[in-house]
């Protein structure tokens, strides 16, 4: 490579706010599939997922780097929320081993490894229909006295933690804009409220890495500036954050380090910018049309006007 | 491509000819609670329209209370001048509207095939010519008809359901955000393969949340908020139109 990379192209005028400066030096060596990190939170060997003769997941050596927001990008099918079920516990792999934070995560259940702090949200969301916003947010909060069956009996011993846990819920549903919503059934959110719920709950138990599975999949892009701001605030916050994404303009933006699997195995790694310049991942992924009009290359308007 | 197909078994509408026409309605889930507002909306013969808005707007809600699924409280919905409020999923099947729901629309224990045969359950005899229509389509679905469709990937499924609907010829196709949860080029692709299929004579509603490729293919668009169409244009004007930029497109697409 040469010693100078170019100075990505940053927008000039309609960004709200000046970018935030990526994290640097995230990896030891050429980024290439399985690249050490200088400091991985995660780190998985030899992971293999098969679901009848499929090979979903198929992944040598793969790090995470700590306080940095990684994306994991692919195909449909490439095995992203496979990984994702596999590193936290709600799916077991075939082979292979993984740590969070130097501890393995082997046969740890789901729920144990959320309490070790890493927590992750899903694709298509589990939000509780038939609890309140507020209530989906409380039940995020871990560590609840109330929750032993002698202590829940006496209101006394929880009160003051119910009452912390209510207004760390309500100023985060104040940051995600639901808190006009807070005592409606979570049933009635449309997708995108439930997507932001989804998101705001994960947070409630104070992780170290939040795992987005999609967070932007339904949201509507005038609120997605706002919450890649969340997003990035994490980071500062001192939180790692992985997350699947579709929307390249998200993954450019925010994302310090970028993954990109294909049918099961990471196939690059590297700084956004670099990774999609990177002709297999335009190919397998992005797609020739990223820059195109579809209106023009449909025939369906030509520049001058409407056929 | 597939080729033109000429008009349906419906009855033939003219170019330019009103399909459906929404006017004013109101519905929602709870009682008391409006999710739509007096909301209106025209597809003539032969168009592609695109309903974009913020999250909450009611999209979803339009196109389920198309179809029969939303109780409508007030105003009428009409296909070729014919009140079709409130009328159910089969009739309106019957009468050429299909629907491609966003989850949960494909039958995850029946194979391919099957799930193209229940799009045909009312008149299976027209199987083979349907089949090989979808098929032209989408041809990977053609190769792969005995699988599971339970181990399809998303943007899979996706098009199983889209095949699913187009088996009964639609007249009208009813589209929720055939895009989501799609990689870039499977978007792009997803979106190519809806003008083609409203090329091939299908007039076409769809509901998205890529607001920017959504609007650079469809005729007209509408932009609901609240429960209302806001904004209405051809797809260019409200591509371009800054209120609808600033409100609904966000700025972030413009670092491409």
């Amino acid at each position: 490579m040469s010693s100078e990379i170019p100075e990505p192209v940053l927008p000039v005028s309609p960004m709200p706010h000046a970018p935030r400066p990526k994290s640097l030096g995230l990896h030891k060596g050429e980024p290439a599939p399985g690249v050490a990190k200088v400091d991985p939170i995660i780190i998985a060997d030899g992971i293999t997922r098969t679901f009848g003769g499929l090979t979903a997941v198929n992944v040598d050596q793969l790090e995470i780097p700590r306080n940095a927001i990684t994306a994991l990008i692919g195909p449909n099918g490439a095995g992203k929320t496979t990984l994702f079920n596999l590193l936290t516990g709600f799916d077991k792999p075939d082979t292979g081993s993984w740590t969070f934070d130097g501890k393995s995560l082997s046969k740890v259940p789901a729920y144990r490894v959320a309490r070790m702090g890493q927590v992750r949200t899903f694709q298509l969301t589990k939000a509780l229909g038939l609890l309140t916003v507020l209530e989906n947010m409380k039940l995020g909060a871990k560590g609840q006295t109330g929750e032993h069956f002698f202590q829940g009996l006496f209101p006394g011993i929880w009160r003051k933690q119910e009452k912390e846990i209510e207004q760390k819920a309500m100023d985060l549903l104040v940051k995600f804009k639901l808190d006009a919503k807070k005592d409606d059934f979570a049933a009635s959110l449309s997708g995108g409220q439930r997507k932001l719920l989804e998101m705001a709950r994960a947070l409630m138990s104070d992780p170290v890495l939040v795992m987005l599975d999609e967070p932007m999949a339904g949201v509507n892009p005038a609120l997605t500036q706002s919450l890649l701001d969340k997003i990035l605030d994490l980071k500062d916050e001192g939180m790692t954050v992985l997350f699947v994404e579709h929307d390249m303009h998200m993954v450019r933006h925010i994302a310090d380090w970028v993954i990109v699997m294909a049918e099961g195995q990471v196939v690059a790694e590297g700084p956004p910018l670099e990774v999609m310049q990177n002709p297999a991942v335009i190919d397998a992924y992005l797609g020739a049309h990223q820059e195109i009009d579809l209106g023009e290359l449909t025939g369906r308007y030509t520049p001058e006007g409407k056929i | 491509m597939a080729p033109a197909e000429p008009a349906l078994d419906q009855p033939a509408a003219a170019p330019g000819q009103l399909v459906v026409h929404i006017d004013n309605i109101t519905a929602g889930y709870l009682p008391g609670v409006n999710i739509l507002n007096g909301c209106s909306l025209k597809a003539y013969e032969g168009e592609l329209i695109g309903i974009i808005g913020p999250n909450g707007a009611g999209k979803s809600t339009l196109l389920k209370s198309i179809f029969g699924q939303v109780k409508v409280r007030e105003g009428a919905i009409t296909l070729m001048g014919e009140d079709i409020t409130g009328l159910k999923a089969d009739k309106l099947v019957a009468r050429g509207v299909g629907m491609v729901p966003q989850n949960n629309n494909v039958f995850p224990s029946l194979s391919i095939e099957e799930n193209l045969q229940m799009g045909l359950y009312q008149r299976p005899k027209e199987y083979a010519e349907r089949l090989e229509f979808v098929v032209g389509i989408f041809a990977e679905l053609g190769k792969r008809l005995k699988q599971r469709a339970g181990s399809l990937s998303g943007g899979e499924r996706q098009m199983v359901a889209m095949g699913r609907a187009l088996m009964m010829r639609p007249h009208v196709l009813l589209l929720d955000e055939p895009s989501a949860g799609l990689s870039p080029a499977r978007q792009d692709e997803a979106f190519i393969r809806v003008s083609e299929i409203n090329k091939a004579g299908v007039t076409t509603i769809m509901v998205e949340q890529n607001a920017r490729r959504c609007l650079q293919i469809c005729d007209r668009g509408y932009v609901l908020d609240q429960g209302r169409d806001a904004y209405t244009g051809t797809g260019r004007d409200l591509l371009n139109d800054p209120k609808v930029i600033n409100l609904y497109l966000g700025t972030l697409g413009v670092d491409a």
